[in-house]
């Protein structure tokens, strides 16, 4: 997962948290980035009609920018509970944050062939909680 | 959320090396419970070539497998049982429907982790953080085991190519 795909998953989110575009503050704490960092990848992001801007709103996801967002979301939903459930970590949430840029998509898939995730993935990951809202920890069972 | 990609600590590279055992296990189990899943007329279908494919492939499987735990231990963290992983693999394998399913799995098998391989030493390069295990020896190891799914992928390829 590149950069780019890390900030359309953090607005996908914010979006869900704020129930409206996303706020440069919002983005910020989620992605523990300076906000000026926000903006600058947000005007790369409307460039590439992925995201559409408006001053003092925030940012909203396009059609385009969605469906990327929900790729990269289950890229990381598959790494939390591949590391929750099958390495059994703890801090899944931390490690997943950290591991998500090194692994690919392509990897992500084959990691679900062993772990056990539902359908709906990525409407069930619960925003505030940071994880999947189905990802139960400490019985080694996903759901 | 870590913007970037590199791998920057001992912690981080040792999760990495976890993946990839898990990657080498589901290649390794499913290489060799392809042949006892197909259907008994579909097994006998299975051509002295494609078995000799999946023994390597489950041979290889393991030897990768073996030398990324050595790289593991001496980073001195925990890892999870390989009968545990086994376990977990078998459970969730559907098995391939035919002759064609066992070889487009294998490649499939064959392709990621080559992906993982490349995009971990891209991830490597790209940090000039200090591990506890020689750099130099990390890389080599990567490298070769790389190279071996490389190769694995065109064999696949190449038996694809004249069956058809």
């Amino acid at each position: 997962m590149n950069t780019a795909d890390q900030y359309l998953k953090a607005i996908y989110l914010a979006q869900r948290i704020e129930d409206g575009p996303a706020s440069t503050g919002t983005l910020a704490d989620l992605l523990e980035v300076s906000p000026a960092s926000v903006n600058e990848m947000i005007g790369k992001l409307e460039d590439r009609g992925l995201v559409d801007h408006e001053k003092y709103k925030g940012a909203s996801l396009t059609d385009e920018g969605l469906g990327r967002a929900h790729d990269a979301l289950q890229t990381y939903c598959i790494i939390e509970r591949f590391l929750a459930n099958v390495l059994e970590v703890e801090e899944y949430q931390d490690e997943a944050r950290a591991l998500e840029s090194v692994i690919d998509d392509t990897v992500a898939e084959r990691l679900d062939t062993i772990i056990d995730r539902p359908g709906e993935c990525p409407d069930c990951f619960d925003a505030d909680r940071d994880a999947c809202e189905r990802l139960e920890v400490g019985d080694g069972c996903a759901d | 959320m870590s913007l970037g990609q590199r791998v920057s600590s001992d912690h981080q590279l040792t999760r990495l090396l976890q993946i990839g055992v898990v990657l080498e296990e589901v290649v390794e189990s499913r290489a060799a419970h392809h042949l006892d899943s197909l259907p008994p007329e579909e097994r006998a279908a299975i051509d002295e070539e494609v078995r000799e494919l999946l023994e390597e492939a489950a041979d290889e499987s393991a030897d990768h497998r073996e030398r990324l735990e050595a790289l593991i231990d001496d980073l001195e963290a925990d890892t999870v049982a390989y009968e545990e992983i086994n376990a977990l693999v078998d459970a969730q394998y559907g098995p391939p429907e035919d002759t064609d399913g066992v070889l487009y799995d294998q490649l499939a098998n064959e392709e990621t982790a080559y992906k993982f391989y490349d995009d971990l030493i891209d991830a490597i390069e790209a940090s000039d953080g200090e591990f506890a295990i020689e750099r130099e020896r990390l890389l080599e190891t990567l490298y070769e085991i790389r190279e071996e799914e490389k190769e694995g992928v065109e064999e696949v390829t190449e038996i694809m190519e004249h069956r058809a």
